[in-house]
């Protein structure tokens, strides 16, 4: 059955294919004539009434930008505003010589070179028919030059619009962050409907985070144009759905006591309240002026911003990963009673230095003759390094890891921000994987008194002193306190779920009352910031070693370079029996966290809980 | 006696002629696919708003493409004609397996994915199909007898309303055709035909009840496209006064108004033909038209000079499928047929498509440049 070749009349079935073929053929002319006539008829015969229709009766669907959410502290004052201000734009589709009318523009209102080539690059990426912006921001005598010969420039037209503006500028440049204009890789992931109006989205900081919140939703116009684009008609329109306020649990006053707290160093300050985890002041220095960036920084600011060896665009409060140097000590203190290898009463010897067993090397203590013999207050408010050698040697590393872990270390902190760092807390196993290498004894030391490998942001110090503060109940920072429609109603609370370290009260306690005492007893490290308070502040001094001193050598602060000078760290919270507010400092290169950092989170604890002890007087 | 011939025609050809020997390729049929290329490249960097990854990417599927081409085009017909069984069973084993665990694209169960990359039965459907009914016509000899067309109507209806159930209609419509077409070739009597002709026409009642609601939109619309000018009459309205507005000579190049106001959707994929005829206007339609038919009359004749009843069939077939394609495509932009999700042959902006029809044309220049090694 398959091959029965044989049996065919080949010359039949060729006669019979070729007449098919044939047949199809003139099928297939047939139909393609059928094609051309409707072709004809659509392109001859109806052109001119398609071309009317194509020119004179655009429906165009105009979208309308909806207006930026405000952004509020916690007390109702505003930190990022909408201004009106008016600009300068084109129309590329109705402008015939586009060369021309820029040149007549830039002589009539001295714009920069600068400008014009950035006009052309944003031209060629909008489409012909939209209006795009060629100077923002314009001042009132610029806008009258250009209106009194406004009829000589068809297509180029003065708008108004909103422009984000933040009137604290420096002091919440980080935190608030700033908007800019969509560039290129933004337009991909944005949702082209929502932002086919809008010019600007949110780069850093809370402005960023929150974009979605902020934003919200744009409307639009369905709108009748004539042959030459004017608008005829408005036959429906959409109103836009303006963004949430947000309001922060920040407080702009001490943001700038905080920011300005810091002076001369470079450096960052947070601080929390401890009941709500709200974050109060999260300052990170130097910073620079948001402004310029919303309506396009200049090359050369820019540039000196991103060159900059301070790094102003970089949120140290975020993003700085430091040593935590002896503000580690309450944690380690705390580790070794919860882990039961020390008592608090125990004392131990301090001759200046440490050495394990058949080793020569002598890990030192800050202070040249050691401490003599202490238990574990003195040491904390001392700060003797040797105590918490031999606690350190006596956890070992995996325990120390496990214990500080709790408290956040090592771990983003979740705050509502966008490029939060996670920090390092080192463990045999990191530094297998990391390293490729086995763990030493030397390093646990070390790490004990918060050098070695192990780094912290000013964040996560914040909330663990907070943690610590809050006798276990974990603190998660966060920075919106609730989001509000434009009639502050409305209101989305911010979920909040609390995990609890399960810790001994006494331990805690104990280890309390030495902070206490390093703010407030006669050889507290800073007790500078004691005077004149009617309520206890529990804290902690820290130095990070930037530089390695040598076996032999002594560091000599006035010895060395600015730039290889020690961190200064101090954390602390107040007050002591009833925490509100956990701060934590670093000063670069600060030298000591006693004289440097101390007296920054003074300053804003006591502006902070003399605020809330007014009001409460003014209640009664 | 014939191969003599054309050994001595070969001595005459200077050594490029040897080498498009070698490669099996068909002079003309390739010269028309490149020169529909570029004009595919020169609309899509138009309609597709002058980005130039569109035309990369195009550029690369293409190039896939006519790699398969070149292989398709070296294996001996004989080779296609034992395997048709196979890869029929094989096409039609996907398209179930599509129905059953297919990944869910645009509301449709079109896709397989393979892990590596995805996979569309029916595109490979289109090509089987024709392959397998000629294969099973050539069994007996022509023209084919009642019981054979029953047979043959199976074979296409099977794919067909697997793939309608996807719900595809476009490629439902080509695969049904082109197994229709190596019918026809085959010699169907004209009583027959009329028979189907009638039969399907009082069917029609049935078939719309068994439509998706979008489908019957697009057939409602396609009645009477102005009685929804904002919604579904949308697509055909602005197509025509693209097409319209495009006049004799066209808006030039980059020209359209209508694409690039973003009036006309799909301006890359299935509406392509509305942004060329507005550029271009009558006179590159026309050109276009002529270069289609020029490409498919070149197929017809490799058909007519197959050498035996399965090339000749599948040949024909083929090349009668690539105009199905071309006067849908056409037809639907210019609005004289419902919009079925049929794009233009080699032009349109899409992966798949241009795969299947360059291996179509593989098939057929393997079919014209393997004759005179056929076993007879």
């Amino acid at each position: 059955m398959p091959h029965s070749d044989i049996l065919k009349d080949a010359a039949a079935e060729n006669r019979i294919f070729a007449s098919r073929a044939l047949i199809a053929f003139i099928l297939i002319l047939a139909l393609t004539l059928g094609l051309t006539v409707r072709l004809v008829y659509l392109q001859i015969v109806g052109h001119e009434h398609y071309a009317t229709l194509a020119k004179n009766n655009h429906i165009k669907i105009a979208s309308l930008p909806p207006t930026r959410g405000i952004i509020y502290d916690r007390k109702g004052r505003i930190l990022a505003e909408n201004i009106p201000t008016y600009s300068l734009e084109l129309i590329p589709e109705q402008i015939r010589d586009m060369d021309d009318t820029l040149a007549r523009l830039q002589q009539l209102l001295a714009i920069p070179d600068e400008k014009i080539e950035q006009y052309q690059k944003l031209r060629k990426r909008e489409k012909r028919f939209t209006s795009t912006p060629l100077l923002l921001r314009m001042d009132d005598e610029e806008v009258a030059k250009f209106a009194a010969v406004r009829p000589f420039f068809p297509g180029v037209d003065i708008q108004a619009q909103l422009v984000r503006h933040y009137p604290f500028g420096l002091l919440t440049s980080h935190v608030v962050g700033f908007v800019g204009r969509i560039n290129e890789r933004e337009l991909k992931t944005l949702p082209a409907a929502e932002y086919r109006s809008t010019h600007h989205v949110g780069k850093v900081g809370i402005e960023l985070a929150y974009e979605a919140e902020l934003h919200g939703k744009s409307g639009y116009a369905e709108i009748e144009t004539n042959a030459q684009s004017r608008a005829i008609s408005t036959i429906k329109t959409t109103d836009p759905i303006p963004g949430a306020n947000l309001h922060l649990t920040l407080d702009i006053d001490l943001q700038k006591t905080a920011y300005e707290g810091l002076d001369i160093y470079n450096g960052a300050v947070v601080a929390i309240d401890i009941k709500t985890g709200g974050v109060l002041a999260l300052a990170s220095r130097p910073g620079f002026d948001p402004n310029p960036f919303v309506y396009g920084i200049d090359r050369k600011t820019y540039h000196e911003l991103q060159t900059s060896e301070d790094q102003p665009m970089f949120n140290r409060a975020l993003r700085g990963q430091y040593p935590p140097g002896s503000t580690l000590k309450p944690f380690m203190a705390l580790a070794g009673l919860e882990y039961q290898v020390i008592n608090a009463n125990n004392r131990k010897f301090c001759p200046g230095y440490f050495q394990l067993p058949n080793v020569k090397h002598k890990y030192r203590d800050w202070k040249h003759g050691g401490h003599g013999t202490i238990a574990m207050n003195a040491a904390i408010v001392q700060s003797c390094d040797v105590y918490f050698y031999e606690l350190a040697l006596s956890l070992g590393i995996d325990n120390i890891h496990a214990f500080l872990a709790r408290f956040g270390f090592g771990e983003k902190s979740g705050i509502d921000l966008v490029g939060e760092k996670e920090g390092l807390l080192p463990s045999k196993k990191w530094k297998r994987k990391a390293r490729n290498q086995s763990w030493y004894p030397g390093e646990t030391l070390i790490t004990g008194i918060g050098q070695g490998f192990t780094q912290v942001t000013p964040l996560q110090l914040a909330r663990a002193t907070a943690t610590l503060a809050n006798k276990g109940v974990i603190v998660n920072p966060h920075l919106v306190d609730r989001l509000a429609d434009s009639d502050d109603n409305n209101t989305a609370p911010l979920p909040q779920h609390q995990a609890i370290i399960p810790l001994q009260p006494d331990h805690v306690n104990t280890v309390i009352k030495a902070m206490i005492d390093v703010v407030h007893s006669s050889r507290g490290t800073a007790r500078v910031i004691s005077k004149g308070i009617d309520y206890r502040i529990a804290g902690k001094t820290g130095t990070a070693q930037v530089f390695t001193v040598k076996q032999e050598e002594r560091y000599n602060e006035n010895k060395i370079d600015f730039k290889l000078r020690d961190h200064a760290l101090f954390i602390a919270f107040a007050p002591a029996d009833d925490p509100q507010i956990a701060v934590a400092v670093i000063a670069e290169h600060g030298g000591h966290g006693g004289s440097v950092a101390a007296p920054i989170a003074g300053k804003i604890i006591r502006q902070y809980l003399g605020e809330t002890s007014d009001a409460s007087r003014d209640a009664q | 006696m014939q191969v003599e011939t054309r050994s001595e025609q070969f001595d005459r050809h200077s050594i490029i002629g040897r080498l498009l020997t070698k490669l099996h390729l068909d002079i003309p049929l390739l010269l028309g696919l490149v020169l529909i290329s570029a004009l595919s490249y020169l609309i899509l960097y138009s309609a597709g708003g002058q980005d130039m990854k569109i035309l990369n990417r195009q550029a690369v599927r293409s190039g896939i493409a006519f790699i398969l081409m070149m292989v398709l085009a070296h294996i001996n017909p004989y080779q296609f004609k034992r395997y048709s069984v196979l890869l029929y069973s094989i096409g039609v084993f996907l398209l179930i397996a599509v129905l059953v665990m297919g990944e869910i694209g645009k509301g449709a169960q079109r896709w397989l994915d393979l892990g590596l990359f995805r996979f569309q039965p029916s595109e490979m459907i289109k090509i089987t199909t024709p392959m397998m009914v000629a294969w099973y016509l050539s069994i007996d000899s022509l023209p084919p007898k009642w019981k054979q067309l029953g047979g043959a109507g199976l074979l296409i209806l099977m794919p067909t309303l697997l793939i309608a159930k996807q719900p595809d209609l476009g490629t439902a419509l080509l695969v049904a055709s082109s197994g229709a077409a190596a019918i026809f070739f085959a010699g169907l009597s004209w009583r027959f035909i009329s028979v189907v002709v009638v039969t399907l026409a009082s069917l029609t009642p049935v078939l719309w009840h068994f439509m998706r609601d979008y489908q019957r939109d697009r057939v409602l619309t396609f009645l009477n496209p102005e009685a929804d000018p904002m919604g579904r009459g949308y697509h055909i309205i602005q197509s025509k006064i693209a097409i319209g507005s495009g006049g004799i000579y066209g808006k030039g190049w980059q020209g359209s108004t209508q694409a690039q106001l973003d009036f006309l959707p799909e301006s890359s994929t299935d509406f392509i033909f509305a942004v060329f005829a507005e550029e271009f206007g009558l006179s590159g339609c026309l050109t276009l038209l002529v270069l289609y038919v020029a490409i498919i009359s070149r197929c017809l004749y490799i058909a007519v000079q197959a050498q035996d009843t399965y090339t000749r069939l599948l040949a024909g077939s083929l090349g009668f499928t690539f105009f199905v394609y071309v006067f849908v495509n056409i037809g639907m932009v210019i609005g004289i047929l419902p919009v079925v999700g049929v794009p233009l042959p080699l032009i349109s902006y899409g992966g798949t498509s241009m795969v299947t029809l360059l291996a179509g044309f593989g098939i057929l220049m393997s079919i014209h440049t393997h004759r005179k090694f056929l076993p007879t």
